[in-house]
């Protein structure tokens, strides 16, 4: 039986992987990608915790985070093409149009 | 038997999630992610969470990989000779720290609650995806909805993002 706190520390490790990638790099797909590490950081504790205390609320809230995270990646993307059609920028700190 | 599987999966999504972070070229980023969602998917199995695995690789790895992969060979970003902000790269120290501190609390936690009714001969007795369906369609209906029109909104969204805009439509914006 694996205990609960491994399943809690492989999800922080990922969680803060994510945050660093976020931080980091200047690429905005891979911040996207960072994002999404975030978000499986979360899905795997709350299925983790839906394991442990035996109820499946987890598993449907996880299934959420999951359709939230089809949507985010759709616009995001269309966001990407819009600004790298415009020939504004390839990488985060270059877009600055809405910096006043 | 289990222990071996759980640290490989750990290991290895953990492995693949650094990677994802590090590497140069976005293609080779977007395959350790690819990685990372498999992995995670093998996590939920040991979860007794089987859909939610079977929706983990259809979804995340069928469907939002596929169109991180497309974006990324259809706009042929260059690989950069910069690829990290500096300016943050302290940063790094301070989260090292923060996650060490973190995981010694975690570990040391013992994680007492009030047990739910859906122990796994339960669940086993209807199926998991049947036991979650239940669920969703009952105590969780309304946010069901929501997600629905949220979805629609990403697509419409991401259609009126990306389309061309027609000389009408540029003649109709200088009037």
């Amino acid at each position: 039986m694996i205990p609960l706190s491994a399943y809690v520390a492989v999800s922080a490790i990922l969680f803060v992987t994510g945050v660093v990638g976020v931080l980091v790099r200047r690429n905005f797909i891979i911040v996207l990608m960072s994002i999404e590490i975030m978000l499986n950081a979360a899905n795997l504790n709350l299925v983790a915790f839906a394991n442990h205390l035996q109820s499946l609320s987890g598993q449907v809230v996880a299934l959420f985070v999951i359709a939230i995270a089809a949507g985010e990646a759709a616009v995001g993307l269309a966001i990407i093409i819009v600004v790298f059609r415009g020939k504004i920028a390839t990488n985060v700190d270059q877009i600055d149009l809405l910096k006043w | 038997m289990l222990p071996v599987f759980f640290a490989y999966f750990a290991l290895v999504s953990v492995v693949s999630g650094v990677l994802t972070v590090a590497l140069r070229n976005p293609v080779q980023c977007g395959i350790a992610l690819l990685s990372l969602l498999g992995h995670i998917a093998g996590l939920f199995v040991l979860l007794n969470a089987e859909f939610l695995a079977a929706v983990q690789i259809i979804i995340y790895a069928g469907a939002i990989l596929i169109l991180y992969l497309f974006v990324l060979m259809m706009l042929n970003l260059k690989t950069e000779e910069r690829y990290l902000h500096r300016r943050y790269a302290w940063y790094i120290l301070g989260v090292a720290v923060i996650t060490v501190e973190l995981m010694l609390m975690l570990l040391a936690s013992d994680y007492a609650g009030m047990k739910g009714p859906a122990t796994v001969e339960v669940v086993q007795q209807v199926g998991n995806s049947t036991a979650i369906g239940i669920l969703m369609f009952s105590d969780y209906l309304l946010p069901f909805e929501i997600v629905g029109v949220f979805l629609l909104g990403a697509i419409v969204g991401a259609i009126v993002l990306t389309k061309n805009p027609t000389r009408a439509d540029i003649e109709r914006e200088l009037l």
